[in-house]
């Protein structure tokens, strides 16, 4: 009874705290810096690195966003939160946004009251062979064992995925996957299914990496983007128009390095209003005309980000597959800046 | 002084040295004998302990010694300087159904490049895996592969150590805590060491000024000092610096709730039972996570409370409400007499508690309430679960870059030695202190 009391007090508190916010740019602008969510820690995604700053695929998106803001990358407070404690600092204005791998749901957009401002990354569930097992896609896997954890959507979706394409399978079941792993390289199962992302981490603490390999099939859908709070749709717009910036310059091919010239020699009218050469765009969103060049030139393109932090040439070696623009055989697809 | 003449037949005493007792009782031969085989079963059980110590340590010293890395600056020095090739072997293949076969499959084996001395060692050792055949069919195959032997890789350690010891505190500014967390523990020491003069006034000194002292020279902020958020304190720093101030904090607190607990006057008795059964109740993530998550909502909106203030009162509270209990237990074990006693010498409630009962009754609790202190020491890792980022933590976010996935072995060995030296510290001195003042009746 007393329970329910304070959690209504609390959803009330809640629901109060969020109407009375707005101005978002406007209090990180006197501040001095955003404060961001991250994970407690994801290889590639976002972790302190040998220098004590913070530094992943997730970490850039707000290091985007804060030199679109503020004009300087680095002014960033970083509020490590868990799957847990990710949704009540949103909800209570102690982060100004999540950039920390979460699934963009129904639940989560409408239940939640939150914004999602785009996706940065389409994870799905896939599958990891030994490369000499000669496997080049799963629809090869007929017959084969799998290593799963158990009771989980994981294990629904495999199952799900056999049945559509006719083919069999015996799934071996752990609970935790640090176990799965060890069974996996033990030889118990054939493939190993877990979100891409986590294959790639679980394979990077592998003995052997490079004998391993995740198949391209991806057979369930997790986007995972960053997200504001309900009430404050300028805000939104900022953060949705950074991860835009982003994709569009890898399109037009802007990088970190080009950038600065590139307004005095392009002839793109995309590329000049992006970059604040033609009209007002970066007012519009009460910040300034440079923001695009800021977050281009301190954070890079899409793709430059991604390849530092999670592409093949980094301990985690994700290929790129559907994280690569619409043009390239990708999904990105950003709509256009006009 | 007289001196009697016995003549020539005086036989004179002269004692002879004892003979040293059987060489097989005493030394390190008597002891073997006594203590590990004085019968074939003590022996049989000495044999087996043996064996197990010997396979533990040797395991451990491989791990950590022989096998590993120490020297380089990078993940890359941990890393096998030795090529693994994929050999063609044939060999024989078991289909699910039971039938044989024979295939052709790929084997590792280690080469080492020119000129280049191996820094790993690999075995070679059998294990099963799967192969595909024709006809898209799972054979299993055993084939003989090398294998190479992890050893431990301390680079992570040595190059992660200051992140461990000071979070993300800036590296130009971290003389600051140094300074004063070795002031602190100087000045602790010197507290607690016997027949230095003026060790009350040390003492008062550590509970009043220090701490305010310390707190400018984290923050900073004055004095020309460069102000550091305290989101940027981590590391052992923010482990020692919860800790301490939950155990000053904590202490008192818990004296006062007990001694309101038994008082008699009934809005502080009842005061004082709601606040220590409600917080010895609740689990302490509980209170973490209502200090950090439910509090703000409750809070008009924009109000900055800060997160390390929040959960450093949590804390302290929490375990008040613990020292409260062992106080009040303290309390009890007194005779009556003793407060009869102070009652007939006409001392008042304040000089009674002061001259006559505490002191008897802190000494009864004093392993007691160390305990306490060593849990909330090894309990301040729960602050990670609110984004803290305590020593665990920061040993936790090491392996999550890319760079050093999959070290977490090293860090909890090193995290376990930091916290074992502290808490044995501890425990060690209360055993001193307990003999010091022969509590034991």
């Amino acid at each position: 009874m007393k329970n329910t009391a304070i959690l209504a007090l609390g959803v009330g508190a809640a629901m109060f705290a969020t109407a009375a916010y707005a101005g978002t740019v406007d209090d990180i602008k006197k501040r001095g810096e955003l404060i961001c969510g991250v994970t407690t820690g994801l290889a590639g995604f976002a972790a302190p690195n040998d220098k004590g700053e913070w530094a992943g695929f997730d970490v850039d998106v707000c290091r985007a966003v804060a030199a679109g803001v503020l004009g300087d990358s680095m002014k960033v407070k970083f509020v490590p939160t868990t799957g847990k404690s990710r949704f009540p600092a949103l909800q209570s204005g102690e982060v100004d946004m999540l950039a920390r791998n979460t699934t963009w749901t129904f639940d989560r957009d409408v239940k939640l009251g939150f914004e999602f401002a785009g996706v940065n990354f389409y994870d799905g569930q896939g599958f990891m062979v030994r490369k000499d097992l000669g496997v080049k896609s799963a629809m090869e896997l007929d017959g084969a064992t799998v290593c799963v954890t158990t009771g989980s959507t994981t294990e629904l979706n495999l199952g799900d995925f056999f049945r559509a394409n006719n083919m069999k399978y015996v799934p071996v079941v752990f609970e935790k996957s640090d176990e799965i792993r060890a069974g996996y390289i033990a030889g118990r199962c054939d493939a190993y299914t877990t979100d891409r992302s986590g294959l790639a981490a679980q394979r990077s603490q592998m003995p052997n990496p490079d004998a391993h390999v995740v198949l391209p099939e991806v057979i369930s859908k997790e986007p995972l983007g960053p997200l504001v709070r309900h009430g404050d749709n300028q805000w939104g717009d900022v953060v949705r128009w950074t991860l835009n910036v982003m994709i569009i310059a890898e399109e037009k091919g802007l990088t970190a390095a080009n950038v600065g010239g590139m307004l005095g020699s392009t002839n793109d009218p995309e590329v000049k209003r992006l970059l604040g050469g033609e009209g007002e765009y970066g007012a519009r969103l009460g910040l300034s005309n440079d923001w695009a060049m800021n977050i281009i030139k301190q954070v890079g393109n899409y793709g430059e980000s991604y390849e530092r932090n999670i592409g093949p040439n980094t301990p985690v070696k994700l290929a790129r597959g559907v994280n690569g623009p619409w043009n390239k055989g990708g999904i990105l697809y950003s709509p256009p800046f006009r | 002084m007289s001196q009697i003449d016995y003549g020539e037949t005086q036989a004179v005493f002269t004692p002879r040295p004892d003979l040293p007792p059987p060489a097989a009782t005493v030394g390190v031969l008597g002891w073997v004998r006594a203590n590990l085989v004085p019968n074939w079963f003590n022996a049989v059980i000495t044999l087996v302990g043996l064996g197990v110590i010997y396979y533990i340590v040797s395991g451990l010293l491989t791990w950590a010694v022989f096998d590993a890395h120490f020297a380089g600056n990078s993940r890359q020095a941990c890393k096998p300087n030795v090529n693994i090739v994929m050999d063609k072997v044939a060999t024989t293949g078991i289909l699910p159904d039971g039938t044989t076969l024979q295939l052709e499959t790929t084997a590792a084996r280690v080469a080492v490049p020119e000129g280049v001395s191996p820094n790993v060692r690999w075995e070679r050792r059998i294990e099963p895996r799967p192969q595909r055949v024709a006809g898209g069919r799972y054979a299993r195959v055993a084939v003989e592969e090398d294998h190479i032997i992890e050893g431990a890789c301390w680079v992570f350690i040595f190059v992660r150590f200051d992140q461990f010891i000071y979070g993300f505190y800036p590296k130009d500014e971290r003389w600051r805590p140094t300074v004063v967390i070795g002031v602190g523990l100087l000045l602790i020491f010197y507290m607690l060491t016997d027949g230095l003069p003026h060790r009350g006034r040390v003492a008062m000194f550590l509970l009043l000024p220090f701490p305010v002292i310390a707190y400018f020279m984290f923050s900073g902020g004055v004095l020309g000092l460069e102000y550091v958020s305290n989101d940027k304190w981590g590391g052992l720093l923010l482990t020692i610096i919860i800790s301490s101030v939950a155990i000053t904090g904590a202490l008192p607190l818990g004296i006062a709730l007990a001694l309101g607990r038994r008082s008699v006057m009934p809005i502080i008795r009842w005061f004082c039972i709601v606040v220590i059964e409600f917080f010895r109740s609740v689990p302490m993530i509980t209170i973490l996570f209502m200090a950090m998550v439910v509090l703000p909502l409750f809070l008009p909106p924009g109000t900055v409370f800060d997160q390390l203030l929040r959960v450093l009162i949590g804390v302290t509270i929490f375990i008040a409400a613990y020292t409260a209990e062992v106080v009040r237990g303290g309390l009890q074990a007194l005779p009556k007499g003793q407060y009869e006693a102070a009652d007939a010498l006409g001392l008042g409630y304040f000089k009674m508690m002061r001259l006559i009962i505490l002191p008897q009754a802190l000494r009864i609790m004093i392993p007691a309430i160390v305990s306490l202190f060593i849990g909330i020491f090894k309990d301040t890792t729960l602050v990670q679960i609110v984004g803290l980022n305590d020593l665990l933590t920061m040993m936790q976010l090491g392996v999550a870059d890319a760079e050093w996935t999959g070290l977490s072995k090293e860090g909890y060995v090193v995290c376990g030695l930091i916290f074992f030296l502290f808490c044995f510290s501890m425990s060690r001195y209360s055993m001193y202190l307990e003999r010091k003042l022969h509590t034991g009746h």
